[in-house]
């Protein structure tokens, strides 16, 4: 019940509308954002099972042109973005020369020499330097459009329905990890078959000013079959149980993509040198004989919630420390991700708790995801 | 929201019935619900526990947060609300009736618990 200093926070085009729908708004990187409508859990479940509506315009967009754009992507990233084809997408990091994780991306490639790199609202500096200083010496462009598009996602089994009804765009063609233009509502947008949430979904890169007919369009067509607006809560949630990793919990610079399990970002074989690449060569030897801590999902026998930057314990030692943690509306119990011991990782491991406000709450080491669409 | 007017209330959102034979029941306000989002834990004092006035007597989990539940009044706990702990989302759905907390056996109160109106006020700020 903090009241912050709203007026220091930057709002996306879509922010009136969320007012007028009573959402409860919270500080997100600097920006005004829906936390939630209505109740968290009832949006959560709206998207396993119909859909929900986000604003996502928080997120930071950076565009990459010109002759050597795959080349200079190549370098910056530890991905193969050469070899993203036309039309398609790719999740990435960039990292520092240490290895260090700076943050997770996703790529589209919107052309033969255009790119469109998605960071987090909270990295988005960062990455648009870090690309701008690895640009010297390539023959291409790094362009901040964090203002030149609004973002809002479809999630949920409803979403292709919905999508459907206001666009001709060839969605069925459109694969999981895919983006074409088109329109949708009358409105010029990206349409990806992207998103956060676990289940099948799209986000739609549009302008700013076309944001508000987009979301009323979108609104309109799915209200019958049970679209509910969304907020970051349930986004939270929903991404949690899916198993994905959000910087600044699972992911830091303080780790490698190979401390948190996801090596297979990392691509050695590409062409060309790349920035971290020496020390992720390290890091891969290390995770793979000699881990520090692995990260492990964890499901609560009883219910109270285990929160970021709790420990992990095992026989009365320190053992971890818990990333991410939420009560999980699909499971009905608290679900975490942590970090732990290399020696306690194995699902099933027994005698492992969560150290809740003094309180040795017994956990069940399981693997990640928490749950996984049926397809 | 409005704040029935029968009850008082203090400045960390508990609400307070008018002692009957000197036991009152405590909850926690819809704005405080609100607040909170979807509460999916509850913990609460034991029958027989002294709670003292201002100080933590449990706790309210939601899904982004973890609260203290204070005490609005000291004495003795003669009651609690099972069927919150069975169903913590009564804190969200009925804040000033089903999903009501503990009863208490008041033995002092402090000064400054708030009128209704005084509480909208105090949380319109």
């Amino acid at each position: 019940m903090s009241s912050t200093d709203s007026a220091a926070l930057r709002r996306t085009a879509l922010d009136a509308l969320h007012r007028s729908l009573g959402a409860t708004m919270t500080d997100f990187a600097g920006w005004d954002m829906p936390l939630r409508y209505g109740s968290e859990r009832d949006e959560h479940v709206a998207v396993r099972t119909r859909a929900g509506l986000f604003d996502l315009s928080h997120m930071g967009e950076i565009t990459v042109t010109g002759p050597q754009a795959a080349e200079l992507l190549n370098h910056a990233l530890v991905g193969d973005i050469a070899s993203v084809g036309v039309g398609r997408a790719r999740y990435t990091m960039i990292c520092r020369e240490d290895g260090g994780i700076l943050d997770d991306l996703i790529v589209y490639r919107l052309a033969g020499t255009e790119y469109l790199v998605v960071a987090n609202a909270s990295n988005a500096q960062v990455v648009l330097d870090a690309l701008v200083e690895r640009s010297a010496g390539f023959d291409a462009e790094v362009r901040d459009d964090r203002d030149a598009y609004a973002l809002i996602a479809v999630q949920g089994p409803e979403s292709p329905g919905i999508l459907k009804s206001l666009t001709d765009a060839d969605l069925d063609g459109l694969k999981y990890y895919a983006g074409l233009p088109g329109t949708v509502a009358g409105v010029p947008a990206l349409i990806a078959r992207t998103g956060y949430t676990g289940e099948d979904g799209f986000e739609l890169f549009v302008k700013p000013e076309h944001a508000v007919e987009l979301w009323q369009a979108l609104t309109e067509a799915g209200s019958p079959v049970g679209l509910v607006p969304c907020g970051l809560s349930c986004r939270d949630t929903l991404r949690l149980e899916a198993g994905m990793p959000l910087y600044g919990h699972e992911l830091t610079t303080e780790l490698t993509p190979f401390d948190a399990g996801l090596g297979r970002v990392v691509k050695f074989g590409k062409e060309g040198d790349f920035v971290g690449r020496a020390a992720l060569a390290e890091a891969a030897v290390r995770a793979e004989q000699n881990p520090p801590r692995v990260l492990v999902g964890l499901v609560a026998e009883g219910r109270r919630v285990p929160r970021a930057g709790y420990s992990v314990v095992a026989g009365g030692e320190v053992i971890g420390e818990v990333t991410s943690g939420a009560p999980s509306p699909t499971l009905g119990k608290p679900i975490a991700m942590a970090y732990v011991d290399a020696a306690h990782s194995a699902p099933g491991t027994a005698g492992v708790g969560v150290d809740i406000r003094g309180s040795h709450e017994p956990y069940e080491v399981v693997s990640l995801p928490f749950y996984k669409r049926q397809k | 929201m409005s704040n029935p007017q029968q009850l008082r209330y203090s400045k960390e959102h508990e609400w307070l019935t008018a002692a009957e034979d000197g036991v009152a029941t405590v909850g926690i306000t819809e704005h405080a619900a609100n607040a909170l989002g979807d509460v999916v834990f509850v913990q609460l004092p034991a029958v027989g526990d002294t709670v003292t006035a201002g100080d933590s007597c449990g706790e309210l989990e939601s899904t982004k947060s973890v609260s203290d539940l204070y005490a609005p009044v000291t004495g003795e706990v003669t009651a609690v609300n099972e069927d919150v702990v069975e169903d913590p989302s009564l804190v969200n759905s009925a804040p000033f009736e089903g999903g009501w907390l503990f009863k208490v056996r008041v033995t002092d109160e402090p000064g400054d618990l708030l009128s209704a109106d005084e509480y909208t006020a105090f949380t319109a700020g």
